[in-house]
């Protein structure tokens, strides 16, 4: 069996104390017929922790059913680790957001959360969490999930197919794959904001949550420029 | 079915409406539409059906303006499922029903400012991600001597009861229901169901949506009973428009109907049986549930959501494979049946969990408006099917399962009876489809003559029925769905007190209530 370099982005692989007497030693036990492996925890541990995704149950609608049916015969995500599914968000790695969130639920789904362990993650399936999807003009349709919550996969749909959520689960599992568990700052919180349980909404945008960007005062010339632009791009299309 | 409203004096309307139920036999309250009628102010339309001859009538009711509130006195005492009816009038357009015991917000949350469905109603998009404070009253408007307003606080609890919230997280709701559960010991006392949690104002959006656009929602709602919510909601444009539909139409509708009640059976007796613990039932309905999504989705190509009725026919022509699918389909999956009974529905701990268990005679169920399967196990003989044919249920040979043990039990098996005859109108119906057009062509721009109309179907879970108030215009004036699971919801509380706590997840996996269709 080969020997694995160990890759890890802050330390070189030459400056490992005494690599040589290292690899003699893996030299001399594959001779001996032993089987080793040389490789990094992290790695392990990744590759352990990305086939074991547990989800939370969280359907709200229509996805939900997919969900189900994702975790059912004929479609069987345990075949990629994903069988099991908490009700408890203390024992969950991911929150699985399968439906439409509305303004009364949105105080839940922060909280639910929040209540789960770090390292964490979300899965927004469907229009409804993406966007407000078909509900979109509604006046109690949160206009997707990422306002609230910090959103690692998008698997669009309404509702998506099982294989696109198998699909956005694999996606997902890359994303665990080649995170750092030891060594250097785990994915989203420092080590000072995880002991004071600062929400990943809070770090990513600060406190108040996400704020517009909003541009004021954009300079006439700025207007005519660029409509001037457009209408000359459309001049050479047209040309063409 | 075209509504021509009877209409009382204020003062004698509680009266009225007790003749109605007492002297005419109007014992089902159907649904309780709340509409802002723009200058006439404020009002409900009542839809009340005699359950002896299947007769329906509508009332219609302006409120009355009283220190500036719009009042209606309640019919709560009269039929027990207007209690959640008219909170969801209040909720949406702030109409007080006095002497109802319990007026606070069902849907929304209690800090939320307006009543949408008010025609001036602005919607904003803001929102708070901190929990509302949640009255521990419920507020009983009334009138006093002068003819002025009061109110007095009618406390939901005692100081020393337990009291549980089950949800709106919970894997056993079927989505996003709260039940706040006033327990003794292991004991249920009372149940105050929280709704909302997925209420995504279809009713509203509908109202600036022309008719064609409408449709695309009503899939949404309980996404088992696709075909059957969009089959009410075309049925009452076709109806009000005057459609004629050809034998085919009819027939493709009528089978896709069936199977898509296949679909949603077979999901509530897999979940069923999951709520229980019985994991391999779950397994194998599901497995089976692919077969029937199979035959639908080569032609309508979708998995839940079919979009495929549309005003004045269908979205397409059936499949060429199809009516060999289907047959196969039909002989697959009579002795599938079976065998969910064999490794549930026969085991004796299935027995022991689902008898005796949430319990309601039959007077019970036509009070509180349970319809479907629920009401059926009562011996209620409400299938929509058999009192007021659609399409070709009334040309088709089955027979309306009933039960007469008034308890879980009895909701299951109406449930795995109902599948053999889903098959039956099935087998009799596919080898017979006439040639002829899938779509009767429309004008491009759909427009309903004025008036109102209510048209509903049997859905997997009960009776589920549009009501649409047209102006003539391209878009509706007022559309309102009859859920089929509220009135469930309202039930649950008589159907749970007294009972055990571990009774309430079956009570609820067995009267097969799907939280986005009540909550709209």
């Amino acid at each position: 069996m080969e020997v694995r370099k160990p890759k890890i982005k802050s330390l070189p692989y030459d400056e490992f104390k005494d690599n040589e007497s290292l690899e003699k030693i893996v030299d001399e036990l594959h001779e001996g017929g032993v089987n080793v492996v040389t490789g990094n925890l992290d790695s392990l541990i990744n590759w352990g922790r990305s086939n074991s995704l547990w989800s939370l149950t969280f359907a709200t609608s229509c996805c939900g059913i997919e969900f189900m049916a994702c975790g059912c015969s004929r479609y069987d995500f345990s075949r990629f680790g994903f069988e099991v599914t908490r009700n408890s968000p203390r024992q969950a790695d991911l929150i699985m957001c399968a439906g439409t969130i509305t303004h009364k639920m949105a105080p839940a789904l922060k909280r639910l959360y929040d209540e789960m362990a770090e390292p964490k993650y979300v899965v927004a399936v469907g229009g409804c969490a993406i966007s407000g999807g078909p509900f979109k003009q509604s006046y109690h349709v949160v206009k997707g999930i990422e306002e609230i919550v910090p959103v690692d996969v998008f698997i669009p749909g309404c509702p998506p197919r099982p294989e696109a959520i198998l699909y956005g689960m694999m996606q997902l599992q890359r994303k665990v794959k080649i995170e750092k568990f030891f060594g250097g700052a785990n994915h989203k919180q420092t080590k000072a904001e995880a002991e004071l349980g600062v929400s990943n909404e809070e770090l990513m945008y600060g406190r108040g949550g996400k704020k517009p960007i909003v541009v004021t005062e954009v300079p006439q010339e700025f207007i005519t420029e660029l409509s001037e632009n457009t209408e000359n791009n459309k001049g050479k299309e047209e040309a063409k | 079915m075209k509504l021509n409203h009877l209409v009382f004096d204020f003062d004698k309307f509680a009266q009225e409406m007790q003749n109605l139920k007492d002297k005419k036999h109007f014992d089902f309250l159907v649904t309780i539409v709340g509409e802002d009628f723009g200058e006439e102010g404020l009002g409900c339309v009542y839809i009340l059906e005699n359950t002896e001859n299947h007769e329906r009538c509508s009332v219609k009711m302006l409120a009355k303006v009283i220190d500036g509130e719009s009042v209606i006195p309640t019919v709560i005492n009269i039929w027990k499922g207007a209690d959640l009816l008219e909170r969801e009038c209040f909720d949406f357009l702030g109409i007080k029903f006095l002497g109802h015991p319990d007026m606070r917000r069902l849907f929304l949350r209690n800090d939320f400012k307006g009543y949408p469905l008010r025609k001036d109603f602005k919607a904003s998009d803001e929102y708070s991600l901190d929990d509302d404070d949640e009255p521990d009253y419920g507020i009983e408007y009334s009138l006093d001597r002068d003819g002025h307003l009061q109110q007095k606080e009618n406390k939901l609890f005692t100081s020393d009861d337990y009291v549980i919230n089950i949800g709106p997280q919970h894997p056993s709701t079927h989505g996003v229901l709260r039940l706040q559960t006033v327990l003794n010991g292991e004991t249920v006392k009372r149940i105050y169901p929280h709704l909302g949690y997925i209420h995504r104002g279809i009713e509203k959006m509908w109202e600036s949506m022309t008719y064609p656009q409408t449709l695309a929602l009503t899939d949404r709602l309980n996404y088992l009973c696709a075909m059957q919510q969009r089959h009410a909601l075309v049925g009452v444009i076709e109806e009000a428009m005057e459609v004629e539909l050809t034998d085919r139409i009819h027939y493709i509708r009528t089978i896709m109907d069936e199977l898509q009640r296949l679909d949603s059976h077979l999901l509530f007796t897999s979940c069923c049986a999951q709520d229980l613990g019985a994991l391999t039932a779950f397994l194998y309905g599901m497995r089976d549930r692919e077969h029937v999504l199979n035959v639908m989705e080569e032609t309508t190509g979708g998995r839940l959501i079919q979009n495929y009725y549309r005003i004045g026919g269908l979205q397409d022509d059936i499949d060429p494979n199809f009516v060999n699918n289907v047959k196969e389909l039909c002989k697959y999956l009579r002795p599938m049946i079976k065998e969910y009974m064999d490794v549930f529905g026969d085991n004796i701990i299935a027995h022991n969990r689902l008898e005796n268990v949430g319990p309601m005679s039959l007077a019970d169920c036509i009070n509180y408006g349970v319809t479907g399967p629920a009401g059926r196990a009562s011996g209620w003989k409400n299938d929509v099917r058999k009192n007021h044919p659609y399409d070709m249920y009334d040309k088709v040979n089955f027979e309306q399962i009933t039960f007469d043990t008034c308890d879980s039990m009895g909701r299951y098996l109406v449930h795995i009876n109902e599948m053999y005859q889903s098959l039956d109108i099935i087998e009799q119906l596919i080898d017979n489809i006439p040639e002829g057009d899938f779509y009767v062509k429309q004008k491009p721009i759909i427009k309903v003559p004025e008036g109102q109309w209510y048209f509903s179907v049997e859905g997997a879970a009960g009776e589920f029925g549009v009501y649409l108030d047209s102006n003539g215009d391209k878009s509706p004036y007022r559309m309102k769905m009859r859920p089929m699971g509220l009135s469930l919801v309202g039930a649950l509380d008589p159907m749970l007190r007294g009972q055990k706590i571990a009774d309430l997840v079956t009570t609820g996996a067995a009267i097969d209530i799907v939280i986005p269709d009540i909550d709209r």
